[in-house]
């Protein structure tokens, strides 16, 4: 018998397909489904289909390599609710944003500093709030999570804090970038101090951000079944370049985990931590780090990547400006448009030929508040 | 006038090891010098001593836990309880201790009571802020010739860099703990401002378009600490604010003077 499926889900199907194609429109094609829609609205065609958008899929690539969006939430740094409010509230809103995304991501990602002081009643309710998420999650470690019990109670919840999935034809690695070596031992320092050493970002008693051996020997063996020309996205909490040591902007390791990147066509790196429309290229590796819900850090003052047009300023009167959330559309070449969405201003989006032209083309906007 | 906040600070660190040293001297001028140091009990056994006025007597007194970890005979384990001439420290050492010995004993016993004594030098690890101008330029040529004023020696130099530092040093400490900013939300300046960061002292004074007036640095310290920090109103000549404030402008270090700017 053949399957049924409703008006409902037939109008779903036919719409989600309309989305997909409308990624892969050039100027022709467009003009296609701009009059295809006119005729719908004309009444020359059913009203309920989208048929006639289907012309418009004729990209080469599309016909293996679908296109595909996921979101992504980042940094909340949260305290109880008890203690702040409103790192809570940050949360919640990029939870709201993501739901009402229309429609759904295939699924959000969070880029870690779930908690700011890893304790166990803070990653209980960040765990508690991502639960309200409608797309599936995929989390990432950051350093608030991890110092104070050395990562268990955020692996009692989230599982493994090293671990790769495919999705649509892409091998997603998500890594734990946020090994430091000891410092504590010797200092004597309780598991809260140690947090809260880890935790202030000029802190300099603090060792430098590494992915460390055990798991690049991991990585280079995962990536060992990916031909070269297969889409690769990598997530770390830090960049996984170096950038401004003295904010841990910087991966101590960052060349040699570059290494292990570099014979892929291409490879997508999306990083925490810096709280920051931040984009980088190095060769073949594109970079780009997420929003926070929580604060906006200040851009570093030396080293800033050629590619990055800075945000503007954030306004200090408006707890929420710089903040915000964000979506990544990946192509069916393996390379991604970034989208900021910063709450209370247009959103930007990050076109890939910004990157692959090295920031000739498609240029986002400048700031109009600059940094000091 | 405005005292920093630090319970104890590096004057009283000073006088009290002085007064340490003298006391040891007193004891011990008598005897032999340079035996090596004593160390006569554990670490903070016994940090907690209940306080008392401060008298020229000793008491001698048996010690509890006579387990020394020293090298010294059982004849160690008669303590005496000493007061210091601060009035507040007291330092237990061994009653045949002398000389040289007793001297470093007091000091490290000392030394063991105030774990952060070296306040100024940690901050400065940890948060690593800018360094005061150098001044040794001063000492070099024919300085002050046929001058009443301004022959300046080593000691001058060393003297402004310290305190110059302490005072940057303390409004470090307060920039980067919410507990001392009386932050009820567990929020610290860095948090936004790390290593004062977007601070931006140099462009005041200047008309602050969200307040409808001009204001100073001091007036943005206030605002940060009661909105978004949410703890109370800052005294403007209080010594945390002037602590912030020396901080701040400190690590603007070599920026240009430009009052106004948006």
């Amino acid at each position: 018998m053949a399957t049924h499926k409703s008006v409902e889900t037939k109008y779903m199907e036919e719409r989600q397909e309309l989305f997909d194609g409308m990624w892969n429109l050039d100027r022709r094609s467009f003009l296609k489904v701009s009059a295809a829609a006119l005729g719908a609205t004309a009444g020359l065609a059913a009203p309920h289909s989208f048929t006639p958008v289907s012309v418009a899929q004729d990209a080469e690539d599309s016909k293996k390599n679908k296109p595909f969006r996921f979101a992504y939430i980042s940094d909340s740094h949260l305290y109880t609710k008890d203690v702040n409010d409103r790192f809570v509230r940050g949360l919640l809103r990029a939870v709201d944003d993501v739901n009402n995304l229309d429609p759904q991501p295939d699924f959000v990602f969070y880029g870690g500093d779930l908690a700011q002081l890893g304790q166990v009643k803070e990653l209980e309710l960040g765990a508690e709030i991502l639960k309200n998420l409608k797309a599936p999650l995929k989390i990432m470690v950051g350093e608030h999570d991890w110092y104070l019990d050395m990562g268990q109670k955020w692996q009692e919840l989230f599982g493994e804090s090293t671990y790769s999935f495919d999705h649509k034809g892409v091998h997603f690695v998500v890594l734990n970038s946020v090994v430091e070596k000891d410092f504590w031992t010797e200092r004597k320092l309780t598991p809260m101090q140690r947090m809260q050493t880890v935790a202030g970002l000029d802190n300099g008693l603090q060792s430098p951000f590494t992915v460390g051996e055990p798991q690049r020997k991991w990585l280079k063996e995962d990536l060992a079944k990916v031909p070269d020309d297969g889409r690769v996205i990598v997530f770390s909490h830090s960049p996984l370049y170096k950038l401004y040591k003295k904010w841990n902007f910087w991966t101590d390791d960052a060349e040699e985990v570059q290494a292990i990147l570099r014979r892929f066509k291409q490879v997508v790196v999306i990083h925490g931590h810096t709280h920051q429309l931040l984009l980088n290229r190095i060769g073949n590796i594109y970079f780009y780090g997420l929003l926070s819900t929580a604060w906006p850090w200040p851009y570093a003052p030396e080293g800033m990547p050629e590619l990055t047009i800075e945000m503007s300023r954030p306004d200090p009167f408006n707890p929420n400006d710089g903040c915000g959330d964000g979506e990544v559309l990946v192509h069916p070449d393996g390379l991604v448009d970034k989208i900021y969405n910063l709450w209370n201003r247009n959103p930007i989006t990050i076109g890939r030929n910004y990157m692959t032209s090295m920031g000739k083309q498609d240029a986002p906007p400048k700031p109009n508040r600059p940094s000091y | 006038m405005y005292q920093l906040l630090k319970p104890y600070n590096s004057n009283w660190v000073l006088l009290g090891a002085i007064c340490l040293l003298m006391v040891a001297f007193l004891f011990g001028c008598d005897q032999e010098m340079g035996s090596q140091k004593t160390v006569t009990k554990d670490p903070g056994q016994d940090a907690k001593r209940p306080s008392g006025i401060a008298t020229e007597d000793t008491h001698p007194k048996t010690s509890p836990e006579s387990k020394s970890d020293s090298r010294e005979t059982a004849s160690s384990e008669k303590k005496v309880e000493l007061d210091s001439c601060d009035g507040e420290n007291k330092v237990t050492v061994s009653k045949d201790l002398t000389g040289q010995p007793l001297a470093h004993a007091l000091l490290d016993q000392w030394k063991r009571d105030h774990p952060d004594r070296d306040w100024v030098a940690e901050e400065k690890r940890a948060h690593a802020f800018k360094p005061p101008a150098d001044n040794s330029d001063l000492l070099k040529g024919d300085q002050g010739k046929g001058h009443a004023y301004g022959n300046y020696t080593q000691r001058d130099i060393l003297t402004w860099t310290r305190e110059a530092e302490k005072f940057v040093a303390e409004g470090s400490r307060i920039f980067h703990s919410a507990g001392e900013l009386g932050s009820t939300v567990g929020v610290s300046c860095d948090m936004c401002h790390p290593h004062a960061a977007n601070t931006h002292p140099e462009t005041y004074p200047k008309f602050q378009t969200q307040l409808g007036r001009v204001v100073l640095l001091r007036d943005m310290i206030d605002w940060c600490v009661e909105n978004p920090v949410r703890g109370k109103h800052l005294d403007p000549d209080g010594p945390k604010m002037r602590a912030l404030e020396a901080y701040i402008m400190a690590q603007r270090k070599g920026v240009k003077m430009n009052y106004g700017k948006h």
